[in-house]
């Protein structure tokens, strides 16, 4: 039991009519790991993170998480709520994820509430540390979603996953939307959150140089398949496929030159 | 000086926001020559997007503006009738999004050649060749094809690549590129990219790039400047502001960034958030989120002094000189 991987994703397939988006994919991650996965468009990386949290069935293959299998929906609420504690996902773009009456403080309360109990006022003092973590004050935590900029909403969206105490945090492309001098307050404290309480991360990016930031391994897929895997810094350093090569060099970096593909 | 082909002095744009005329771009002035690529850097808010609509006439309705934008030695506000016709001839604008700005119930034929037909007389059969080519000239080789199509048939990429050949139809003078690539995956954005900086190269035209990518602005560009809540923070070479930068927010624009390589380190995050023109303090308008502050940073507003062959907006930037990337690796 110790030895089995947080989550265990083996031969996953989505076929949506004739199309298939999801093709044979495998991988696991240790518990307070971090992987990435990594594709453009089309790749099928949004697919697998949906399958995970539930929100489309796989065709066919497995997953696991924390011990239980999660491959078909979920049989009545008891089981629902129990996926929910285990797996929780914050989504690319602050602004629809969250309840635009609800204030931050009341959707992290709602979300405590739901999967860890407890009094009024011990909700309350949760509410408070939950927000002292991702850096948010007391008039932020109280503030409705549109008085808030996109990197406060995002805090609250990662709050709000946080608050049901996950051992795997989902982030589907989390950073992308954000400013870069507040994407980087975000990537800081999610190497915070993670050091702090042993988290494991699943990023889903097409941003080679945040999964370097967050992740220790890697993935790379393309048109549902994965074509390359490996240590982050070592695909990332020496990518072996074509693919991620072309990836690589498409990033640009000081003395880089755009390149015309044909 | 004579060399200027596009010269912006002191422009001030204010916009009607909730019921009150805002500043959102405050003494905006630089200068592009004939050829030269000069980017423009910032993050939201921070009026890149502004100035490009200031230089091409499309202000929002309701702005207020002062100040000069000179168009090969034109006054640009007073241009009227055929001479504003020959202007947006000569300035060409690509958008973020070519979905919202191509009419998704017209083929892509109707809307390329649409300018060539009414403004410049061109017959349906002429305007439709030289599409092709142009579409030829940016990697498209089925354009007789693509030109039947409509938009909702088109990847972002290709679409993308249809409005550069689109804005160089009219064979313009200067491009005005809005973060061009920034909907678009990186190897697609690497491709479209290439193909707008070999294109204005061989047709010698200048280009104002706008990206939010300080990167993407020194692969492509000859000089790039930073703009911060509404003004003009720092303008250089390329190179010299990403390696050696001047302004402390330029130096925390390249500390924030993670790396592609070499070993990670924490991000040196500029605390607070971005300001639009109308939310900066008074003074220096970064001095809320600045490190190196001192009184005379809240006391008055730096002006745009030339430092190091380039400019900068910063009443510490003599004395930080050569310290602050340094300060954005540790800070």
């Amino acid at each position: 039991m110790a030895d089995e991987p947080l989550l265990d994703v083996v031969a996953l397939r989505k076929e949506f009519g004739a199309h298939v988006a999801v093709d044979d994919v495998s991988f696991q991650i240790a518990e307070g790991g971090s992987l990435a996965i990594v594709g453009e468009s089309g790749s099928g990386k949004t697919t697998i993170a949906k399958m995970i949290t539930g929100l489309l069935a796989p065709t066919s293959g497995t997953i696991r998480a924390c011990g239980h299998d999660r491959s078909r929906p979920a049989k009545g609420a008891a089981e629902r709520r129990r996926r929910g504690g285990e797996v929780q996902i914050v989504f690319q773009d602050p602004y629809s994820s969250l309840d635009p009456r609800q204030s931050g403080a009341a959707a992290i309360d709602e979300v405590l509430a739901l999967h860890r109990g407890g009094s009024a006022d011990e909700r309350r003092d949760r509410v408070a540390e939950l927000g002292a973590l991702v850096g948010l004050d007391d008039r932020q935590l109280h503030a409705l979603p549109r008085a808030l900029s996109g990197g406060q909403r995002q805090r609250v969206a990662i709050a709000r996953a946080l608050a049901a105490e996950p051992r795997l945090l989902i982030l589907d492309e989390s950073v992308a939307a954000l400013d870069v001098s507040i994407q980087a307050q975000v990537l800081n404290l999610l190497a915070d959150v993670r050091a702090e309480t042993g988290i494991s991360y699943l990023l889903i990016s097409h941003d080679l140089a945040v999964v370097r930031q967050i992740t220790d391994d890697v993935i790379v897929m393309r048109n549902g398949q994965v074509v390359e895997r490996g240590a982050t810094r070592e695909v990332l350093d020496a990518p072996q496929h074509e693919y991620t090569q072309l990836l690589r060099a498409s990033v640009p970096a000081p003395g880089w030159t755009p390149t015309r593909r044909a | 000086m004579s060399d200027a082909f596009l010269e912006l002095q002191q422009v001030t744009v204010r916009l009607p926001i909730s019921g009150e005329l805002r500043t959102v771009l405050h003494d905006v002035s630089f200068r592009i020559a004939p050829g030269e690529a000069v980017g423009l850097v910032g993050e939201s808010g921070s009026g890149k997007s502004m100035t490009a609509r200031a230089v091409a006439r499309l202000l929002p309705p309701g702005a207020e503006s002062s100040g000069t934008v000179l168009f090969a030695g034109n006054d640009v506000a007073a241009l009227k009738g055929a001479a504003l016709r020959a202007f947006r001839a000569e300035v060409a604008v690509v958008f973020q999004d070519p979905r919202a700005h191509i009419n998704p119930v017209r083929t892509i034929g109707d809307f390329m050649t649409e300018a060539l037909r009414t403004n410049h007389d061109v017959s349906r059969a002429d305007a439709a060749a030289k599409a092709v080519s142009l579409l030829a000239e940016v990697g498209i080789a089925d354009g007789q094809r693509r030109l039947e199509q409509h938009p909702h048939e088109l990847s972002g990429g290709l679409l993308q690549r249809v409005m550069i050949a689109t804005a160089l139809l009219t064979e313009p003078k200067l491009l005005l590129a809005d973060e061009p690539t920034t909907a678009l995956d990186v190897t697609t954005q690497s491709d479209v990219m290439a193909i707008l900086d070999e294109l204005r190269r061989e047709r010698g035209m200048s280009m104002l790039f706008i990206t939010h990518d300080l990167e993407l602005a020194g692969a492509v560009c000859d000089r790039t400047a930073v703009m911060y809540a509404g003004q003009l923070v720092e303008e250089r070479t390329s190179s010299a502001l990403h390696d050696d930068p001047l302004h402390p927010y330029t130096a925390g624009l390249v500390g924030a960034r993670p790396r592609i390589d070499g070993d990670v380190v924490r991000l040196s995050a500029i605390p607070g958030r971005p300001r639009s023109a109308f939310e900066a303090p008074a003074g220096c308008a970064f001095n809320d989120r600045c490190v190196h502050v001192v009184d005379d940073c809240v006391a008055s507003r730096p002006a745009l002094e030339p430092l190091d062959g380039g400019s900068v907006r910063c009443h510490r930037a003599v004395e930080l000189r050569g310290r602050l990337q340094e300060g954005a690796a540790h800070g």
